[in-house]
């Protein structure tokens, strides 16, 4: 069964139309990477997909959309806030429980933040902040993960270490992506958006970088 | 192209023009006049007992500490508490407007409102700084908690209840705020609570009052001092864990022995705040007759002289203020001052604005004589200080090209055109809290509507007294809308400390 289905759709920004005859259609288990210039509409794909299936999907946000002041146990912790409690959350927030930081704690060391687990994000490098972003959607209980850009910020290595665990840890992946050769390597559809249109729709096997040529030159 | 003077018609230089023509104007009005003999001499007088501060010279310097900190810290949590919930309820009209309502009112005034109704039981003091914070406190967190970051909501699951999410996404951030906001709520309200003792309450301003009033500058110098201390090393001593202790020792400290009457209380509400006609006559035909001349009275007599007084000063001040910080930041800012001089600066500053206006304008009185220019000199010395220490801070974060100019060129093209806007913005911020002061500085016996607010509490007539409260209110209400209006006008805002 298909997860979303878009026909013929348009979608904006603040009142602007920015996409425009969108037909798209994401099977569950599938792993999508969305390419194409900066300001091309990745992002307002992105949002409408979110939108459409919010109930299992987490998303990481470009900005990454953390509260600076908590740590990142509070950052990832909030992925589940929908699942516990009133109580549960505020006990939490003053003075974490055994049993949360221990569901969280694996996570948290996958994404090798290990040694911040109690620092307010505010004092956490872009990467690591970053890092916390992705923590929180992989803690989050929905089987889809939307990330709009999430490893620039990481240098190649560590982006191939989280990308390949977001793989593990989620059934459906749909991500934005600059990176072309990462996004040929992690995914095995690609989408491609280029003045406001879906221009390309492929299976990645086989493709090489030099194949998205088209969708950036001028 | 035109080549036009554009710097003339940006409509920031255009309203510094216009503010800059109306204190003119009010200047040539103003008197301004020093009436003393010689009033150099009791200045030197005074400066002489810096050098000689005399920590002896009264038993009773300990508890006029005391009951300063312990007014402060009770007020300051009865406004916090207060401010807090009623920030959560101020999407409500009601609470807005009664929020405006209570903060537009000075705590002198209400403390002259609570020594009629409770007398001098501790509860006049911690009332009188508590309300009118909570007030102040309501309009700033509301602020703050609408200005919290809105980024994370986007990533918080769906179905998460509101309370979760306020918990998580808007007070985190919001916490540290309301934390810094409080310490320097705490400031400003242990100066207030100084200058309670100026209308009666046991609090310093009481004793600098009398040692004022006697000569003794040995005694002056000292209160001063151990206040600066306090107020210098906040920081050190207000600790989260140890504020339990505090408030629950500030309440055993205070005199709580004073009875209260319930009957008095009845009295001023049932009858002395009812105007006189009404009591008089009754509310029939011929008692509003005479409300009618009653208010007449008041109005020409008193409020409208008192309000153009009022104004005169508030706009004189506000233009000199800019002037003032406009001279004052450089002291302290690193792009123009070496660390030695620097230090200097912010002696100076520290100095000049922890001190009470009230007790400035008290002193300045004293030495030259009643006119305005006591209160015009200690208002925008005061509020110079205050601006100039937050724009000197802000100049630490401008980062100048290596090869830009020095000196004064450095002060005029570099720093100018930079701290400009937020200065400006500062300075309409503060402008009703100048005019609030300015008000209360008629106690003092400069002709503002505060001195006649303060006969009439003289005279026991208190329903003129509480029609003249809400007059200053309403006036500062007004002042307030029209310095929102030109805010927004010109895009000015300001960071969230600087309020």
């Amino acid at each position: 069964m298909a997860l979303l289905q878009l026909s013929d759709e348009v979608a904006g920004y603040q009142g602007k139309t920015i996409l425009r005859d969108l037909t798209l259609s994401i099977e569950a288990g599938e792993r999508i990477g969305l390419v194409g210039e900066s300001g091309a509409g990745k992002s307002t794909l992105l949002r409408l997909i979110y939108e459409r299936c919010r109930d299992q999907a987490a998303l990481v946000p470009q900005d990454s959309g953390l509260v600076q002041s908590l740590s990142v146990f509070h950052n990832v912790y909030m992925g589940r806030l929908h699942t516990h409690s009133v109580w549960r959350n505020f006990r939490n927030l003053l003075k974490p429980a055994r049993d949360d930081i221990a569901t969280v704690r694996p996570i948290v060391d996958e994404l090798r933040l290990e040694e911040k687990f109690f620092s307010p994000v505010a004092e956490l490098s872009g990467g690591q902040q970053q890092r916390t972003a992705v923590g929180r959607a992989l803690y989050n209980t929905g089987d889809v993960l939307i990330g709009d850009e999430p490893v620039s910020a990481v240098d190649e290595h560590q982006a191939r270490d989280i990308l390949s665990t977001i793989n593990n840890q989620k059934k459906t992946v749909v991500l934005a992506m600059h990176d072309r050769a990462l996004a040929l390597e992690f995914t095995d559809r690609v989408v491609g958006i280029r003045d406001g249109r879906i221009v390309l729709d492929e299976a990645t096997a086989g493709m090489v970088p030099g194949d998205l040529d088209d969708l950036y030159k001028a | 192209m035109s080549v036009d003077n554009s710097s003339l018609r940006s409509p920031l230089v255009k309203t510094t023009l216009v503010f800059f023509g109306i204190a003119l104007i009010c200047t040539v009005f103003a008197d301004i006049a020093i009436t003393t003999v010689d009033p150099w001499r009791e200045l030197t007088q005074l400066l002489l007992g810096i050098v000689a501060p005399d920590f002896y010279a009264t038993e009773n310097l300990g508890s006029a500490l005391l009951y300063t900190l312990a007014f402060a810290l009770l007020g300051v949590a009865f406004g916090n508490v207060f401010g807090f919930v009623l920030a959560l309820l101020f999407a409500s009209r009601i609470v807005r407007t009664g929020c405006a309502f209570v903060r537009a009112i000075h705590e002198l005034f209400w403390a002259l409102i609570f020594l009629q109704i409770f007398g001098l039981s501790p509860l006049t003091g911690i009332l009188a700084i508590g309300i009118p914070y909570a007030g102040i406190i309501a309009k700033v967190y509301a602020e703050i908690l609408e200005e919290a970051d809105p980024a994370p909501l986007q990533a918080v699951p769906p179905g998460t209840s509101t309370i979760s999410v306020f918990l998580f996404v808007r007070l985190p951030d919001a916490w540290t705020h309301f934390r810094t906001y409080s310490m320097y709520r705490l400031e400003c309200g242990l100066r207030s609570s100084a200058v309670l003792g100026f209308v009666g309450l046991p609090t310093l301003g009481f004793h600098l009052e009398s040692a004022f009033k006697q000569g003794q500058y040995s005694e002056v110098w000292a209160l001063l001092f151990l206040f600066y201390l306090i107020i210098a090393t906040m920081r050190v001593w207000m600790k989260k864990p140890l504020l339990p202790v505090y408030l629950i020792g500030a309440a055993l400290v205070l005199p709580w022995g004073v009875a209260f009457s319930a009957a008095n209380i009845w009295r001023f509400f049932g009858h002395d705040i009812i105007p006189y006609p009404l009591r008089a006559a009754g509310a029939d035909v011929n008692g509003w007759a005479a409300m009618g001349d009653w208010l007449h009275l008041m109005v020409v007599d008193q409020a409208i002289p008192g309000t153009i007084a009022t104004l005169q000063i508030t706009m004189i001040t506000l233009v000199a203020t800019g002037i003032l910080t406009l001279m004052f930041f450089p002291l302290i800012s690193p792009l123009l001052f070496g660390r030695a001089s620097r230090a200097v600066g912010h002696l100076f500053l520290v100095v000049t604005r922890s001190t009470p206006e009230y007790i400035l304008a008290f002193v300045l009185l004293n030495l030259w004589g009643p006119s305005m220019l006591p209160a015009i000199v200690a208002l925008s010395l005061h509020n110079s200080a205050i601006i100039g220490h937050l724009i000197g801070r802000f100049t630490e974060g401008i980062r100048l090209r290596i090869d830009a100019s020095h000196g004064l060129n450095r002060y005029a093209w570099e720093i100018l055109p930079r701290i400009y806007r937020p200065m400006i913005a500062l300075l309409f911020y503060r402008w009703e809290v100048i005019l609030r002061e300015t008000a209360i500085l008629g106690i003092l016996g400069i002709a503002t509507l505060g001195f006649y607010v303060d006969s009439a509490f003289a005279d026991l007539r208190f329903d003129r007294a509480m029609l003249l409260i809400l007059i200053t209110a309403l006036l500062n209400i007004c002042v307030d809308a029209i310095s929102r209006a030109i805010r927004s006008h010109l895009r000015l805002q300001t960071t969230l400390e600087h309020r």
